[in-house]
């Protein structure tokens, strides 16, 4: 039983940048296998000095994608990993890596639905798997987003959401801007609250599986405020993060 | 043997830890704040239905109320504690019991060799008992001078500073003495059974 999670040396294939401060990394793995969204890879660094760095970053690509993963990252300013990712990793570089991790913060197509995903931030990333993994799955469970973030210019994902909610009525997304809205904005311009997880709900749908994932405020509101309405706690997962630096 | 990894361009942060190195455990990383990691929505348990129980096998279950257990000797415990999601925050300050102090109150079964610590939501860890005594282990009510945060885990916490954190129980309701052990809620998802962050011990297997 106890097989060791092996590391192994991935190769970066692409990069695609999602937002001024986030970008996707297209890893190949040499041993891949088969993901559950909302899993994460653990990334390990290593200086000539034989120093070691090691964070966790979750998983965008959906499991049907074989032999390779998209980790999104966000650039923490003061972090020491993130930044190596954002300035000094290029395509064709090797960085090792292993997993998937984590088997509770997970939805495959046969826990069905209905699906009520929350995000703050680079807390999209994870939900973005299950949302990838359930479009590319025939069974489409009544979903909705519920996504918070500073800016419009922040919005990671935010044309293939767009694009996805547009070909498919069983998906509801619902956004927040906090921080300032661009002019014509018609989706909501505050902090997640009450009333907006009363309307995610109904956009979901009846006893929804809950996915949360964002900041530790964010996460805490959210996963009160629903157990508050009346959504068995039991029902809601999350994942909460300071900033991973 | 191949040459071992490096990582292009990887110089780490500058070492500006200085000797505090020696205290933080392979792949982790120093941090000054507190983060905050939970599977589901935080528990709230009123004081005046919390309870904290040790049963399984022993001789008789014991039992505390919030004002007994609150009256029971405490101290001060300074502790480094670090998370599998790999942060470790030096000197940390609780207030709370040592575990020896609680189990002196039952007389435990010489066949109990594990403990369930179980929790006001379902969570649940298992451990060696040998991991919980010798003053290695306590139940924590106050973080850094206040009443422990609901989001930290309280009202009590179990804290046991030398294994993973996640051993260390939020909203702790109580332990089950065993002779058999029995993986815990993330034992039984993949992470390690025992969680000894000096040998790595993050995942199954390692």
């Amino acid at each position: 039983m106890a097989e060791p999670l092996a590391w192994q040396i991935a190769t970066v294939r692409a990069i695609r940048a999602e937002t001024p401060t986030v970008s996707s990394f297209t890893l190949e793995l040499p041993a891949w296998r088969p993901h559950r969204a909302g899993q994460h890879y653990d990334v390990r660094l290593t200086a000539g000095d034989g120093y070691h760095a090691q964070r966790s970053y979750s998983i965008a690509s959906p499991p049907s994608r074989e032999g390779e993963v998209d980790l999104t990252i966000e650039r923490i300013a003061d972090g020491e990993v993130s930044p190596y990712f954002h300035d000094v990793v290029e395509v064709g570089d090797r960085v090792e890596v292993r997993g998937p991790i984590g088997g509770y913060f997970v939805w495959e197509p046969g826990l069905g639905g209905p699906l009520l995903l929350i995000a703050g931030g680079s807390g999209v990333v994870p939900l973005m798997a299950i949302l990838r993994e359930r479009a590319a799955n025939g069974a489409r469970p009544s979903t909705a987003l519920l996504y918070s973030s500073r800016t419009f210019d922040e919005v990671i994902y935010r044309e293939e959401l767009d694009a996805l909610a547009k070909r498919d009525r069983e998906l509801h997304l619902l956004n927040t801007l906090t921080r300032e809205q661009p002019a014509g904005w018609t989706g909501y311009t505050r902090r997640i609250d009450r009333p907006m997880l009363s309307d995610a709900v109904g956009a979901a749908g009846k006893q929804p599986l809950v996915y949360i994932c964002g900041p530790t405020l964010l996460v805490e509101a959210a996963a009160n405020g629903l157990v508050e309405l009346g959504v068995p706690a039991s029902q809601v997962r999350t994942e909460r993060f300071g900033p991973t630096s | 043997m191949s040459d071992p990894f490096v990582s292009r361009g990887f110089v780490g942060r500058p070492h500006a830890d200085g000797n505090q190195s020696g205290r933080t455990p392979p792949g982790q990383y120093l941090t000054n704040s507190f983060p905050v990691l939970s599977a589901g929505p935080t528990p709230q348990v009123p004081l005046d239905s919390w309870e904290f129980t040790i049963e399984g096998l022993v001789k008789a279950p014991a039992r505390w109320s919030w004002q007994e257990f609150t009256a029971l000797p405490s101290r001060d415990w300074t502790v480094d504690i670090s998370c599998v999601t790999k942060w470790t925050k030096l000197d940390m300050r609780w207030h709370g019991v040592s575990l020896d102090d609680l189990l002196a109150a039952v007389e435990i079964d010489p066949r109990a060799r594990f403990a369930t610590a179980h929790s006001y939501g379902g969570y649940t860890t298992n451990l060696p008992i040998t991991d919980l005594i010798n003053n290695q282990a306590f139940v924590a009510w106050q973080y850094d001078g206040a009443p422990l945060e609901p989001a930290h885990g309280g009202p009590a916490r179990l804290v046991v500073p030398h294994l993973y954190f996640w051993k260390s129980a939020k909203w702790v309701r109580g332990l089950r003495l065993m002779e058999e052990d029995e993986p815990g809620f993330w034992e039984s998802l993949g992470y390690h059974n025992r969680g000894d962050p000096w040998r790595e011990e993050r995942y199954s297997g390692d």
